[in-house]
């Protein structure tokens, strides 16, 4: 590795005084291949074994077919509804002084440190017939718990985080300047908010979106005690998977995760493209 | 960040900011979605983990099942945590401090559990390991148990894990650069000693923020973990496995109890972490100064 030649243009690093390179890297990357991406390249091999026939027959199935759509659509919905409180939420915290306000700031990450179970069975708690506000849905003749609407709910807790935490900082950016500018030109303040700040956070909200959207389409502790797991009405695709465990249908489990993982992963190619090309339309970086 | 609005003199002033209405809407929509969303929960596990009373809330924990659930969250994060300060500090030396081929490649790899669900994260162990999985004979044959032991719990969690430290130290030591290292190993400092002198004191906060968040995820795992470890009682039960067992019993002054305990971590943990972003924000990495 190690090479005298004053040009490094080809090689594998740019040469440094500072140690250590081949310890940090190697060891790095064997962790990573022995934790993370050996075991997902068995789940690939494994998916690649089935054979294609196999493969669409499971994939196809009535109740993997609701499974998945109740997972991604419950976690789009959700996902959109964070975005809006979301962007609400951290313009509140960045831009207005109140008593509170750092306490608030605070909480925003409970989802982040609240194991998902506990969460799972607080809101199964909360929203069940007979808790405090299923009960009062009950009234108004609703129901919230084991239906998908309680699965979208433990979604939107466990996904508000990560929109509040993209928009915070890039809003805290924002120049005040560009704002007094429009203002100043006879800009409204709802025209400065549309056309002044809404483009600069765009990207970030967008990113907001992916990563709460991605969580939530895999969440599962904090979904599986108040969806009642009802197949075919509140069976998320995760719990399916351990359900094909449960019954040693490897093959089944291995189809449905397969499958979540590619519609993920395109889903996160398809956003960042998006947001490359606004980056490019916009001229922001 | 400072605190303090920015004042404008002019006229203009009230142009670019909201009327004390508006303001006031916004705010109370605010604090009102966040209690409904977020504080509720938080209080309804106390309050019906103590609903019978502090005797039956401390009842719950002398339950030997309940109790090896606690010991075994423990050895779990404590062989967690420790793999993942290595790793996050061996790979952030190794981004941060040099340039070389694949970088960007490596730290998209390094967050790849991020956007994995947990059950996924568990399955792919038992596609290894489990007595139908590709090692599963073989381990058979030698007597080792993974899957539905101790072993399969702590890579199902060091799985789930893994990005924290490590996503929070490179933007901190790529900002930071190499000039205080390379001044020192010019001075005739060793390697170790320049890691241990000069680097870490300028990442120790962004470290004790990414195991703060590490081992409230480790201690905290429920999807991953429920997979691998099988259930079974007084054995491979962590924490929130046994709320959920205690849950389905319909035992739930029981099952609310220990989830206070991990409420409690989880509070704990969340003062601890606005703490340093209040106090050493100039230290940790930029996007946490909030």
């Amino acid at each position: 590795m190690a090479s005298s030649s004053h040009s490094h243009a080809g090689a594998f690093r740019e040469p440094s005084v500072i140690p250590g390179f081949g310890l940090a890297l190697g060891f790095a990357v064997s962790a990573l291949s022995l934790v993370v991406l050996i075991p997902l390249a068995a789940l690939v091999l494994r998916a690649l074994s089935i054979g294609p026939a196999e493969f669409i027959r499971i994939a196809t199935d009535a109740r993997v077919l609701a499974a998945l759509k109740l997972s991604f659509g419950a976690a789009l919905i959700a996902a959109a509804v964070n975005v809006v409180f979301g962007v609400l939420v951290a313009w509140v915290l960045v831009r207005y002084q109140f008593p509170g306000r750092r306490l608030l700031d605070a909480i925003v990450d409970l989802p982040f440190a609240l194991p998902t179970a506990v969460a799972g069975i607080a809101l199964a708690g909360i929203y069940a017939p007979n808790g405090p506000v299923g009960e009062l849905a009950g009234l108004f003749g609703f129901k919230v718990a084991f239906t998908p609407l309680g699965v979208v709910l433990a979604l939107i807790f466990i996904g508000l985080p990560f929109v509040v935490r993209t928009v915070q900082p890039v809003l805290e950016e924002i120049e005040r300047d560009i704002e007094e500018a429009a203002a100043l030109l006879g800009a409204s303040r709802l025209r400065t908010i549309f056309q002044v700040i809404l483009p600069h956070i765009y990207p970030a909200v967008l990113t907001g979106f992916a990563l709460a959207f991605a969580r939530a389409v895999g969440e599962y502790g904090s979904v599986i005690f108040i969806a009642g797991n009802i197949p075919m009405v509140s069976e998320i695709a995760p719990l399916l998977i351990v359900i094909k465990l449960e019954e040693f249908d490897y093959s089944g489990a291995t189809v449905i995760a397969s499958v979540m993982l590619a519609l993920a992963f395109a889903m996160l190619f398809v956003m960042n493209g998006v947001q490359a090309w606004q980056r490019k339309r916009l001229g922001n970086v | 960040m400072s605190d303090a609005t920015i004042q404008f003199p002019s006229k203009t002033g009230s142009e670019i900011g909201e009327s004390f209405a508006v303001k006031l809407v916004l705010i109370a929509i605010a604090v009102a979605f966040l209690a409904a969303v977020l504080l509720l929960p938080l209080v309804v596990v106390f309050m019906e983990g103590f609903r019978k009373g502090a005797e039956n809330f401390f009842a719950a924990f002398s339950d030997p099942d309940t109790l090896s659930a606690v010991r075994l969250t423990l050895l779990v994060a404590a062989i967690a945590v420790p793999f993942n300060i290595v790793f996050g500090l061996a790979a952030s030396w190794a981004i941060a401090k040099f340039n070389f081929k694949g970088k960007n490649l490596l730290l998209t790899l390094i967050d790849l559990p991020f956007s994995i669900s947990p059950v996924i994260s568990g399955l792919v162990f038992i596609l290894l390991f489990s007595a139908h999985g590709w090692f599963g004979p073989w381990l058979k044959a030698n007597n080792v148990e993974i899957i539905f032991a101790t072993p399969g719990i702590v890579l199902a969690t060091v799985f789930v894990t893994f990005p924290f430290v490590a996503r929070e130290l490179i933007p901190l030591m790529q900002s930071q650069g190499t000039t205080e290292e390379e001044a020192a190993l010019t001075l005739g400092a060793s390697g170790w000693y320049t890691f241990f002198y000069v680097t870490l004191p300028n990442i120790r906060w962004a470290l004790l923020y990414g195991v703060l968040l590490c081992n409230a995820r480790a201690m905290g795992e429920f999807g991953a973990v429920s997979v691998v470890s099988g259930h079974i009682r007084g054995l491979t039960n962590t924490m929130p496995l046994q709320i959920e067992i205690l849950y389905n019993e319909y035992n739930f002054t029981a099952a609310f109890a220990v989830a206070s305990l991990l409420a409690g971590l989880a509070l704990v943990t969340l003062v601890i972490k606005s703490l340093l972003e209040w106090r050493y924000a100039s230290e940790l990495a930029a996007s946490r100064r909030h």
